[in-house]
């Protein structure tokens, strides 16, 4: 099982670490692949897109030639998880501010995201979530967060937070508006490596 | 889901906010215009104030934190994250650029120290520091007041990578040092270097620094800020660097591609190719000592 991590900014290290970890767990041979590059992406069984600035990692992965690449791979059902940054770079729609920076969407979930959806910086926040396929909440950390604000009818519709959807799923696409790498729980890289295991 | 039950400022919020820079390269700027220059260059943060170093040696004086009315200008122009330079020890400061939404403020070394002793209570604060630091002891004393992030000071404003260069390596070596030695032994380098213990056995564990490294002061060009990056710095800062080029706007773009391409000689000499010539600088040592900026803070 191969699994490529975007690696052109963002906490590139701390998804790998979490990958490493979950597979180690399950006693799963796996490689982890830092994609910096085009060429690398249609090797991969599963693809994460990580937190970081969605404004600078939207135009390296065009400069790059990998945006392409993700866009296809989605396409033939590789599972695509995408964090804070990573969710605004799978929706569909955007907002003004996507609009105003000319960001590049990937468009591989039926979603409208707002950037910066619960403030700046000083706003971030730590909280305990509720996720349907786990027993128990999950201490999500979200950062300068985007959040979805309007899902089409094929999105599951996984957590809200006063209304705001910040967990969706729609197919072999897995979207989350905060940091599942941030913390030493892994229950979300598991749902996530079982994903692949399905396909 | 309850409003209250948001828990802000923790540090992992902090530090993780810092993380999510990584790889990415964060510019000066003096005004919205600049800043707007910046993001679309690719910048992952822009740091907003008055003068860049080289105009503020040339100019002399106080430096102070930027104008509000030109930091918030440069907040409402982009939605890349903005940071924010305060003088070392000026919490008041500090707190005017945190009620402004600044997303991290810089305790600057650039700017005119406030305070010959004490650097900020970083910990009161919601908002996440970067400081500099020439060393480990510097850089865990910071860590432990509460900074987010750590950058090297290198010498601001001269385009002279060479101190920059230097601390990166005294850090990196510093750390490398750690590894092998017993709790008897780090407990005498964490008193060596006047640094707690705890943050000393934390990063001999982890083989880093706790928290997320850059390289500043005196990055001037494609070239250097790759070579900052195989160094192992996280990401790079660049000040006068950008805004001194003879083209900013083709320099910013080509200094972010180069810390995507950190490794690869033949892609660095395409981006590096026709940008017009860096900052005109000066050399690092031509600089009387008192008028060293790295010699600021402690």
């Amino acid at each position: 099982m191969r699994i490529g991590i975007i690696a052109i900014q963002g906490d590139v290290s701390e998804h790998v670490d979490a990958v490493e970890r979950a597979l180690c767990e399950r006693g799963i041979e796996g490689e982890v692949l830092e994609i910096r590059h085009e060429g690398i992406v249609p090797r991969c069984d599963a693809v994460i897109l990580p937190g970081g600035e969605s404004t600078t990692l939207g135009r390296l992965i065009e400069r790059e030639g990998i945006a392409g690449e993700i866009q296809n791979a989605a396409k033939n059902g590789i599972p695509v998880l995408g964090t804070c940054a990573g969710l605004i770079l799978v929706a569909t729609r955007g907002d003004e501010q996507v609009h105003k920076t000319h960001q590049h969407l990937l468009g591989l979930m039926d979603v409208k995201v707002n950037r910066n959806a619960f403030g700046r910086q000083r706003e971030s926040f730590e909280v305990d979530l509720d996720l349907p396929f786990l027993d128990s909440p999950y201490t999500a950390i979200f950062i300068r967060a985007p959040a979805i604000m309007d899902a089409g009818p094929e999105v599951d519709v996984l957590s809200t937070i006063n209304g705001r959807i910040v967990a969706a799923r729609q197919n072999n696409v897995l979207a989350l508006a905060f940091h599942p790498e941030l913390t030493p729980d892994l229950r979300l890289h598991h749902y996530f490596l079982d994903m692949i295991s399905v396909t | 889901m309850e409003l209250e039950n948001l828990r802000h400022g923790t540090e992992l919020i902090k530090r993780g906010f810092a993380r999510m820079q990584k790889g990415g390269v964060i510019m000066d700027v003096t005004n919205p215009e600049q800043a707007r220059i910046a993001e679309e260059a690719g910048a992952v943060a822009v740091m907003a104030l008055q003068a860049v170093p080289a105009d503020i040696r040339k100019a002399g004086g106080v430096a102070r934190m930027a104008d509000p009315e030109i930091v918030a200008q440069i907040i409402d122009t982009v939605t890349i994250p903005v940071m924010a330079k305060a003088r070392i020890g000026h919490f008041v400061e500090a707190e005017i650029l945190e009620s402004l939404g600044a997303d991290m403020v810089d305790e600057s070394e650039v700017l005119t120290p406030a305070d010959e002793m004490y650097h900020i209570d970083k910990t009161g604060f919601t908002v996440p520091f970067v400081c500099g630091a020439r060393d480990l002891g510097e850089a865990l004393r910071r860590i432990n007041e509460g900074a987010a992030m750590i950058r090297t000071k290198g010498e601001a404003g001269t385009g002279d990578v060479r101190e920059a260069v230097r601390h990166m390596k005294k850090i990196m070596g510093e750390v490398r040092e750690l590894a092998g030695k017993d709790k008897e032994e780090l407990i005498k380098v964490a008193r060596d270097i006047e640094a707690p213990i705890e943050l000393v056995l934390e990063s001999a564990d982890l083989q880093r620094l706790p928290v997320v490294n850059f390289a500043a002061g005196g990055v001037a060009t494609p070239a250097d800020a790759a070579l900052m990056m195989r160094l192992g710095a996280d990401g790079v800062f660049v000040g006068s660097g950008i805004f001194k080029a003879e083209n900013p706007e083709m320099m910013a773009k080509a200094v972010v591609e180069a810390v995507n391409n950190y490794d690869n000689p033949e892609k660095l000499a395409e981006i590096s190719r026709g940008i017009g010539s860096g900052m005109k600088g000066m050399s690092a040592d031509t600089i009387l000592p008192e008028e060293a900026l790295q010699t600021r803070g402690w």
